[in-house]
């Protein structure tokens, strides 16, 4: 079929249209390979991370629960007079005398002292564990390996990620560590740092857009935030111990407002991490919310001139609410970059073992990230596993985070 | 050239150039707009129409590489001078622009919000109504005056604008265009709100349709570009619309309204 009545100059035959065709083909096969490269890429982590947080596990308890029954009942259904007994018997004199010191065993409930025993008397531990595809697949293996290995562990299908764990304090027993003071300490610095980069960076915005005139000396200003947006983080970070660590040490350590911490009276602290943090996204939020504002059409800001408005009450009554939208999308991408930043807290001295939560920004603190880190590197294969169900805690903290950004967003672009 | 009545103008460009960068867009303009009429501004793309009316309510300072010279006189002053402040100027003189631009706002708040910003005090709620009817659209949008103004019909946005740009009573107004962007029934109705509102307001049409100009002006000044090679826009001839249309004195603006160019 010929639709093309030949015309001059115009010598395109049909097997040329159909190369033509074939070439646009390939180039569209080549963008749906990237896309698939990215989607397997996504798959693949979101995998690593599922098959560490579940799984087989051998627990062996240094004394079997069994043991503890007095009378047929369990040591669920026992009172409290009966479980104090059982834990008076099964710990030593001296740290029985702890729990008494800590908070008199007459003033404790039942549940306490059956955490107590849990802890102290039964004391599971992980002796190996597998991960999730290993568990699904190669039971039987296991099951032999646990009859030759650990004849008196008992096999558990474990969730590592769980409520106990984002509810516990770190410990150096991975079976009851939790990222409780982890979470804390990433909401307290990431609030910080949105607290003080959000503002301080729409004000340079709206200042560089519509303000600041096209001059030699902006330009260089401009130049300059580009590039600071792709420094690399831990340069951040040895800002962030010069200045905000060590300079005002009076102040981020709190002693300047009589509210230190008197395990750190030191600047490595919260507000510390979080000013840092704030440094470190405020290019990202500046360029991001100058694009906003850009993309405000000039009509609305010819329309509020001409019928004699300042240009402040041009940019508060229009070109803000107009941009609003694009820069909380701005934001949620820069703090996305601060949560899952490591390198600078380590810098700053995020704490390897805390115990305490944060009480507020002077006290002493470490991130879901840096707590990850810590967990990664040790040799234990049990804190691998709460390495990555931490990881999970952390990308659901992150898809809240920016879950919130974006009703926001939309609350406000509905208002226009 | 500029020939008056009277000699008593609303507003007056005396030997007007303006400079974007090096190049000279607009050369020597002498132009006195008469009070309550109605003046059109026609000629060819490029020949300065609409950079000459952003003069006069001081718009192209908006643009950082614009440079201006020569003299706008308004109300006994120039309105160039150092103490003359742009936002005084520019409530003045309203402006309505090529392309509808209501506020992403309630229709309301579209016309309320130049008045409050330029201390109104009164009854807005009084001031909004008796400024949409003057602007023939509160028939249409009495029942919905808290919808958006971008929800409305290209020509009714285009009222809503004359709208907020009546609400903060000017001296005068100038539109760009007004009706480019609209069908022709829209257009007319546009047309029709300017006889009326040239009753109460001297206005300054930019426009490319010369059937336009020549139902709803009074006057007509007809700019072209010079023919040294310069491309800078200049005032060729300017009268009584019926004089230009009819009888043109100069051949060039003969060809252009008879179609032979532009």
């Amino acid at each position: 079929m010929n639709l093309l009545r030949p015309r001059r100059g115009f010598t395109e035959t049909q097997e040329q249209l159909a190369t033509r065709h074939s070439r646009g083909k390939l180039v569209l096969t080549v963008f749906q390979f990237a896309t698939l490269m990215g989607v397997i890429v996504l798959v693949v982590l979101l995998l690593t991370i599922i098959n560490n947080s579940f799984g087989y596990s051998a627990v062996e308890n240094k004394v079997d629960p069994e043991n503890l029954t007095v009378n047929g009942v369990p040591l669920e259904g026992q009172t409290k007079e009966q479980l104090v007994a059982a834990l008076q018997q099964n710990v030593s004199a001296g740290l029985f005398a702890r729990f008494e010191h800590d908070q008199p065993i007459a003033e404790r409930d039942a549940a306490n002292i059956y955490d107590l025993i849990q802890e102290y008397v039964i004391s599971p531990e992980v002796v190996e564990s597998w991960n999730f595809y290993d568990s699904l697949t190669r039971k039987d293996e296991i099951l032999v390996l646990m009859q030759e290995r650990y004849p008196n562990a008992e096999l558990q299908f474990l969730s590592w990620v769980n409520w106990d764990f984002v509810r516990s304090q770190q410990s150096s027993h991975p079976e009851i560590a939790g990222v409780r003071t982890a979470i804390l300490g990433s909401v307290w610095t990431i609030s910080i740092a949105i607290f003080f980069s959000l503002p301080v960076g729409v004000a340079a915005a709206v200042y560089l857009q519509e303000y600041a005139a096209d001059n030699f000396i902006n330009r260089i200003i401009q130049t300059n935030i580009n590039n600071l947006a792709g420094v690399p983080s831990i340069i951040y970070g040895i800002l962030g111990l010069a200045i905000f660590v060590r300079a005002f040490a009076a102040f981020t350590s709190g002693i300047a407002f009589g509210a230190a911490d008197p395990s750190t009276a030191n600047g490595r602290t919260i507000i510390s991490a979080g000013l840092t943090l704030g440094v470190l996204v405020l290019p990202l939020i500046i360029i991001n919310a100058q694009e906003a504002i850009k993309a405000v059409p000039n009509s609305l800001r010819e329309a509020s001139f001409g019928i004699g408005a300042t240009r402040w009450e041009t940019v508060w009554s229009h070109v803000l609410p107009n941009a609003v939208a694009g820069i909380l999308t701005g934001s949620i991408l820069a703090v996305s970059r601060a949560i899952g930043e490591t390198a600078p807290l380590v810098v700053i001295g995020a704490s390897t073992f805390i115990q305490v939560d944060p009480e507020g920004p002077f006290s002493k603190f470490t991130t879901l990230p840096a707590q990850i880190y810590q967990w990664t590197v040790r040799p234990q294969g049990a804190f691998h596993n709460i390495a990555a169900a931490a990881s999970l805690v952390l990308l659901i903290l992150l898809l809240a985070l920016n879950a919130t950004a974006i009703v926001l967003r939309n609350r406000y672009s509905r208002r226009l | 050239m500029a020939n008056s009545a009277n000699g008593n103008y609303a507003i007056k460009a005396e030997n007007l150039s303006i400079y974007y960068g090096n190049f000279r867009a607009v050369r020597e303009v002498d132009l006195g707009i008469e009070p309550k009429k109605i003046t059109a501004i026609i000629g060819p793309s490029g020949c300065g129409k609409s950079t000459v009316l952003r003069a006069f309510n001081r718009m192209n300072e908006l643009i950082p590489s614009v440079r201006t010279e020569g003299q706008v006189i308004f109300g006994g002053r120039n309105i160039y001078e150092r103490d003359v402040d742009p936002v005084e100027v520019r409530r003045r003189i309203g402006m309505v622009f090529q392309k509808p631009n209501p506020f992403p706002k309630s229709i309301f708040e579209n016309v309320a919000w130049g008045a409050r910003v330029n201390g109104f005090k009164g009854n807005m709620d009084e001031l909004v109504q008796s400024t949409l009817k003057n602007a023939a659209l509160w028939d249409e949008v009495h029942d919905k005056l808290d919808q958006s103004g971008t929800s409305l019909s290209g020509g009714q946005q285009q009222r809503l604008c004359i709208a907020r740009a009546i609400a903060v009573k000017p001296d005068i107004i100038l539109m760009d265009e007004p009706c480019s962007a609209l069908d022709p029934i829209a257009t007319l109705r546009i047309e029709e709100l300017m006889r009326d509102l040239a009753k109460e307001y001297t206005i300054i049409i930019v426009t490319h349709n010369m059937q336009q100009a020549a139902r709803v002006s009074d006057l007509t000044a007809f700019f072209t570009l010079s023919e040294d090679g310069k491309r800078a826009g200049m005032l060729m001839e300017y009268g009584e619309s019926k004089q230009i249309f009819t009888r043109p004195e100069k051949k060039i603006t003969e060809d252009y309204i008879t179609g032979r160019f532009g």
